[in-house]
């Protein structure tokens, strides 16, 4: 109840400060379900910024454990000054894997559960998700996070990107339709109106992400860059030992009848 | 016969051929092997199913090295493969391409049978090989899948072995004794382990073995399915065949070579083949508290899946899996047709084989999806479709016009 | 009724020359290609990621060694001795080198700045590889001059407990021991004055070695 209240008078807000729409515009939802992350892990200078990202805004929770940051280092050539200065805790030194300081008994008292670790949330999930979840977390003041987010229902992670994204508030329409003869009305997800303005504008906080989403990516698979590099040469190879041999054959078989 | 008779080679090799008859094998299997002359391309499977098996047990015994068994341990092992094995990833991947490219050889090696009556006498024996190779592989790879102990693989278990609680009496303490626990645990995947490294594979390979043996006691079919043995020359040699050397060893070399370029896009490219070759489902850990939604086993059991889930019945439903892959055993003796090969067949054999065909790809599709509403009522008559092919064969199979069989092969240079 | 198979007589001549070829490229091509398909399976048995991480550089605080004191460090799972030398002991290394299988540690396996008297970057310290160079076992410390055991004429030094071969307070191996070359040493510096780092010198590139 106290959402839809809240709703209507976000809504009602934005209606006075944007521009009604013409009649002639078709009105869609938002089609964040399609959203994909479109990242490229040969993109270094993408991958080093969300190492840095996932450094300044993930890591205090979420470990990567199966990454070593000299790992790290080597496949986003990262100079070890600036992966000791930047990338790394005091404590650790750069064979370490990437681990985070948040204690489970912590965790656990302060969010309900244990954040869970990120090496292959992007293999598990695939990136699209991955991306969608970063950014459709909105104001849900009845969770004790205050927050909601329509990928996960009632996640336990707090909307950590707030600062740089902002305070969104999820915007539903009502749709009735018919269901053994009753008329029922669903609620119907539209659009995310802004509450609070973050640092980032929207194309920076989308650059933000997808820089994030691609080192995950990567951190998922880092060998992946290697292995397409690699099976070009392979196929190449192969097709050409396949048109030898096939020659051989031809000629061979020029003898049945 | 005896070889001590032929004048001794000189030097190693006549020194070698003296104590292992090696010279005689090369003879014999090789140069005087006659196979017959109008092998197409369905013909390529068998060499390659060897191919796989090699790859497999070479990948396999690469992987055991670093792999370290235990509910605590596999999954981590598993990544440090991935991570932090020079080239581990690749030997990962080559060994889950393989898998499934395993299935993909065998179902096509199993179609050219169907299509031109291999099982059919004398070669029902070599049908039997072949097919308790599909059992055993099939256990083989259910197995293997558990090893990563990633949720898909738990829960893959669990599904499967659970099965086994339908046998009436024995049901339930025979899951207990598989499962060596209340549930899905440690002691399972020891218990796999070893037979998936050990058992089977030596299973496979003295199965393989038979396989090639009873080939060569019986020679092999072909498309026409004539017997080529029947029309020898002046020579007593087929005049049908050509020696296996080097006319079909140099084609299954270009066989080899596309396969491996095909199989080579997949392992290096799409790996996981958006899920199908390697579930996405099995990167988180084993969680005994939550099953991956939707659950599946892997894209080669969704056939028989798909059949267990159209039954309402739990207990009939793993019969009528259990029947659906039996089937197979008893092609030799349930096609009644005088007529071997599908190009000389009647419209009944070709429209049943061509309804088994759709039914099986049709349940290898519906058993990825969820068992609800219409793909349940499409798994029904995939079903029944599927096992039309079988039931009905003993009638339609000997009902069918057949066309006359011709005397010689037909072969285009 | 003809053959399947042409026979050399036929009114095609059979291009030899041609099979030959082809056979050779088809062969060559595929020992190429079994060559690099075994080559990331050799490479495997490489020391992985968590080996070379394990195998990192070991720091030593050497603030709290006393004179005479030794203590024992792994460094890519071998034992490594490390003691401080009194003066005196630096000075008795000059006194046998006639007893010692190399004095000058030619035959020895150790980095260029031990090939010196001492053996060593800095004479108090001593940087021993812990493995007899006979058959690998642990050298017992046996540090005191004219030791009951070893004789009045016994400079100090090690002596293993397996065969009985002995090393001098440098390592160096002394005439009648089976073992025939001096402990080995391994890479090293002195990144302070009181810290030493085992297996990295200046040569190995930052982070390896």
């Amino acid at each position: 109840m106290r959402n839809a209240v809240l709703a209507v008078m976000v809504l009602g807000a934005a209606q006075l400060l944007r521009p009604a729409l013409s009649a002639e515009e078709a009105h869609h939802p938002l089609d964040w379900e399609n959203w994909h992350a479109g990242n490229e892990v040969t993109n270094t200078d993408s991958l080093q910024r969300g190492a840095r990202n996932f450094n300044n805004y993930c890591s205090a929770c979420h470990s990567l454990k199966y990454l070593r940051y000299s790992r790290m280092a080597k496949d986003l050539k990262i100079p070890t000054e600036q992966l000791k200065a930047n990338l790394m805790p005091p404590s650790a030194t750069p064979a370490d894997y990437m681990q985070s300081s948040l204690q489970s008994a912590d965790a656990i008292a302060w969010f309900g559960k244990e954040p869970p670790d990120l090496s292959l949330i992007a293999r598990s999930r695939g990136p699209d998700k991955v991306y969608r979840f970063l950014k459709t977390f909105y104001l849900d003041p009845s969770r004790p996070t205050r927050a909601n987010n329509l990928v996960l229902n009632n996640p336990a992670m707090p909307p950590v990107l707030s600062a740089l994204e902002g305070v969104k508030a999820a915007v539903y329409t009502t749709t009735k339709s018919t269901v053994d003869g009753k008329i029922v009305e669903t609620k119907v997800f539209d659009h995310f109106d802004t509450v609070v303005p973050g640092s980032m504008s929207a194309e920076e906080f989308d650059g933000f992400v997808r820089d994030t989403v691609n080192f995950l990516d990567y951190a998922g698979e880092p060998a992946q860059a290697d292995r397409r590099s690699i099976g070009v040469w392979v196929v190449l190879f192969l097709l050409t030992f396949t048109w030898i041999a096939l020659l051989l054959k031809k000629e061979y078989w020029k003898d049945v009848h | 016969m005896a070889s001590n008779d032929t004048p001794a080679a000189p030097g190693f090799m006549g020194w070698l051929n003296k104590r292992l008859p090696v010279q005689q094998f090369v003879r014999e299997q090789l140069l005087e092997y006659y196979a017959p002359k109008n092998f197409n391309v369905w013909y390529f499977f068998g060499s390659l199913a060897l191919v796989v098996l090699v790859m497999q047990l070479f990948t396999g015994i690469f992987l055991t090295m670093f792999y370290k068994v235990g509910d605590t341990s596999a999954f981590d092992s598993v990544e440090y493969i991935m991570r932090e094995v020079d080239y581990g990833w690749l030997i990962r991947y080559l060994h889950s391409t393989g898998a499934s490219a395993f299935f993909v050889v065998i179902y096509l090696h199993m179609y050219r049978a169907l299509m031109y009556g291999s099982y059919k006498t004398p070669r029902e024996l070599l049908w039997l090989f072949g097919m308790f190779i599909y059992l055993a592989l099939m256990a083989e790879a259910f197995m293997g899948y558990v090893l990563p102990w990633g949720n898909m693989s738990y829960w893959a278990a669990q599904v499967i072995i659970n099965l086994f609680s339908t046998i009436p009496v024995v049901g339930p303490s025979l899951v207990e004794w598989i499962r060596g626990d209340y549930g899905v645990a440690d002691a399972t995947v020891d218990r796999f382990f070893a037979l998936h490294v050990v058992a089977i594979p030596l299973i496979l390979l003295l199965l393989v073995a038979l396989h090639l043996v009873a080939l060569r006691q019986v020679g092999s079919n072909n498309p026409d399915g004539i017997e080529i043995k029947e029309k020898r020359g002046a020579d007593g040699r087929p005049i049908d065949g050509i020696p296996f050397h080097p006319y079909y060893t140099v084609k299954d070399v270009v066989g080899i070579g596309v396969f491996l370029t095909v199989f080579a896009i997949v392992a290096f490219f799409v790996p996981t083949l958006g899920g199908l070759f390697l579930e996405e489902a099995n990167f988180e850990p084993a969680n005994p508290l939550s099953t991956p939604e939707p659950i599946a086993p892997s894209w080669y059991f969704t056939p028989y899946y798909a059949i267990l889930r159209a039954v309402p019945n739990q207990r009939l439903g793993a019969l009528l899996l259990l029947i659906a892959v039996l089937a197979f055993f008893f092609l030799p003796w349930l096609d009644r047709s005088p007529v071997k090969s599908v190009r000389y067949r009647g419209l009944l054999f070709k429209f049943f084989l061509g309804l088994f065909t759709v039914s099986f790809l049709t349940l290898m599709y519906l058993g990825m999806k969820p068992a609800t509403g219409a793909y349940v009522t499409a798994a029904r008559l995939a079903a029944a479709g599927y096992f039309a092919f079988f039931l009905l064969m003993p009638w339609y199979s000997r009902a069918d016009r057949t066309k006359p069989v011709p005397e010689r092969v037909r072969f285009h240079a | 009724m003809t053959d399947a198979v042409a026979t050399g007589d036929d009114t095609n001549e059979v291009d030899q020359g041609r099979r030959k070829f082809l056979t050779i490229a088809t062969t060559a091509t595929a020992a190429v290609g079994a060559v690099f398909t075994i080559s990331p399976f050799v490479a495997s048995w490489e020391p992985s990621e968590r080996a070379r991480a394990l195998g990192a550089p070991v720091s030593v605080d050497l603030s709290k060694l006393e004179l005479g004191q030794m203590v024992t460090y792994v460094w890519r799972r071998q034992p490594i001795y490390i003691f401080k030398r009194s003066p005196e002991m630096v000075q008795s290394l000059a006194a046998h080198d006639n007893r010692l299988k190399d004095p000058k540690s030619k035959e020895s396996d150790q980095p260029a700045y031990a090939k010196n008297e001492s053996r060593a970057r800095r004479p108090d310290i001593a940087v021993l590889i812990a493995t007899c160079t006979h058959l690998g076992c642990l050298p017992k410390q046996r540090f005191d001059k004219g030791d009951a055991q070893l004789g009045t004429d016994w400079p100090g030094g090690f002596l293993c407990p397996c065969h009985g071969s002995r090393f001098d307070l440098a390592g160096r191996v002394f005439d009648g021991s089976p073992a025939s070359v001096n402990l080995r040493i391994p890479p090293y510096s002195f990144p302070t004055p009181t810290t030493l780092l085992i297996g990295q010198d200046e040569t190995s590139a930052k982070g390896e070695a």
